[in-house]
């Protein structure tokens, strides 16, 4: 059985396309400038795996690192 | 006004002005990105078009050796260039020049925008729903951009036909007339400059007023130049770009039947469609202009010419995206460029989205079934942006 998953923007890399945010908001928030950042340290709350990898693959700009623990 | 000698050779050539072109880019795309990544024609006084996604990230990404001082693909090139920032602005005046206008287009932003545009949506459908038939493009697509637009801006709604001009001789005709292209340069700016007079005396909470209060790192407001691009910026890349987006998703929506049951019958799915939509009938194809030698996947690039930078045709690039010519409504994986790549990714992301899912909604609910008029002819503007300018169709009753 995996172990958790982490996420981490990487906020050189984010342009702001909100496609993490609209797919994982339960992971994601948004800055003033729209940029974004996971919530927290990044830990994924178990039942959110699937949420954290779809929001990796649909980053234009490969922002988002999903690691496990 | 100069016509171009049809293309004969699309291998090595190629003219996003061309007929065949604005009716059906997609096959020429495939038969140049088969032949190089990076194809050229001596057209446009010398332009690239890189044909495969990677091609076209690694130009959007590399800001040192290609400049967006030039954003538009013309037949001419005037050593002056035309600043409306950020679209033209190249690093280090990109990032404040971005960064004062991300806040008023963030998502949060857009969800109070939203029960605007869609009360807007339902008001153009009250208009013709009785009839059976309309020019959705006319009647419908048109409008929701320009109204949601000009509400930001704090400009009239009903000065919506001028905004159209403007950008039909900007974005088109200026490719080829350089006289026509200058006059509505100039119109816009005098418009604007008159609006800003006004918030002179009555400030207001607009996005005129924003950038009239902004201030740069010292402290000073922005120069006129700067305020008064970016203005018209605003009011180009806010209308013609998502007219376009909305049109191509009704015209795809109105010859896929199943489609259109799908959205219908699982509303959730619609987020995941509409980036589907963006991805395959991307509208705004940018530009850059080669300031220094460099290799683009493999294929070197030479100063003196411009690039035509294709968000579209990446998009339909295979070795990106299964079934890339297929419009697959419940894509899971899909990191299309049709909003950009890079630092210039489009300000209006958020906004677009928003104005294409309402204007969707609305239109299913109120008109679930609809087609294309047999009788009538779908039309695609030329050239920068690509989307339907006439789109007969029928429903109801007639559908």
């Amino acid at each position: 059985m995996a172990g958790k998953l982490k996420i981490h923007v990487d906020q050189d890399k984010c342009q702001g396309h909100a496609r993490c945010k609209s797919l994982a908001p339960e992971l994601f928030e948004l800055d003033q400038f729209g940029n974004a950042h996971e919530i927290g340290d990044g830990s994924v709350p178990p039942g959110l795996e699937d949420k954290a990898w779809l929001a990796q693959a649909n980053c234009p700009e490969i922002a988002i690192d999903v690691t496990e623990e | 006004m100069s016509n171009h000698a049809p293309v004969t050779d699309w291998v090595h050539d190629f003219d996003h002005t061309d007929p065949r072109w604005t009716e059906n880019p997609f096959p020429i795309w495939e038969e140049l990105r088969a032949e190089c990544p990076v194809v050229h024609t001596e057209r446009f006084l010398g332009c690239y078009l890189p044909t495969t996604y990677e091609a076209v990230k690694q130009v959007a990404y590399d800001t040192e050796h290609f400049s967006s001082r030039r954003v538009i693909v013309r037949d001419v090139r005037p050593d002056a260039t035309q600043s409306a920032p950020p679209i033209t602005s190249d690093p280090p005046e990109h990032k404040p020049a971005k960064q004062l206008l991300l806040p008023p287009f963030t998502p949060d932003a857009m969800k109070r925008l939203e029960p605007r545009v869609r009360a807007i949506c339902n008001e153009l459908i009250d208009e013709f729903i009785a009839d059976g038939k309309c020019d959705a493009a006319a009647r419908y697509t048109k409008h929701i951009p320009v109204r949601a637009i000009a509400h930001m801006l704090g400009i009239p709604e009903k000065d919506g036909e001028l905004f159209i001009k403007w950008i039909h001789e900007i974005l088109e005709l200026g490719i080829k007339d350089n006289d026509t292209m200058m006059r509505a340069i100039h119109e816009m700016t005098a418009y604007f400059a008159g609006h800003i007079e006004q918030r002179k005396r009555c400030p207001t909470d607009d996005l005129i007023s924003t950038l009239m209060n902004a201030r740069d790192k010292d402290g000073q407001p922005l120069t006129d130049v700067h305020v008064l691009g970016s203005l018209r910026l605003l009011l180009i890349a806010g209308i013609d770009t998502t007219w376009s987006a909305i049109g191509a998703s009704l015209w795809h929506l109105a010859k896929t039947p199943s489609d259109r049951a799908r959205l219908i019958a699982e509303p959730e799915l619609m987020p995941t469609a509409i980036e589907e939509l963006l991805r395959a009938y991307s509208p705004v194809t940018m530009a850059r202009e080669v300031m220094k030698e460099t290799v683009i996947s493999g294929c070197p690039v030479k100063p003196g010419n411009m690039v035509l930078l294709s968000f579209p045709a990446a998009n339909r690039d295979p070795a990106m995206f299964p079934d890339a010519d297929k419009v697959v409504i419940d894509r899971k994986e899909n990191r299309h460029a049709a909003f950009g790549l890079g630092i210039h990714r489009c300000v209006g992301s958020n906004l677009a989205r928003m104005e294409m899912t309402v204007a969707i909604e609305e239109w299913l609910k109120r008109i679930p079934d609809f087609r294309l008029d047999p009788a009538g002819q779908v039309t695609w503007s030329e050239g920068t942006v690509r989307g339907p300018r006439q789109l007969p169709m029928l429903f109801g009753s007639a559908g």
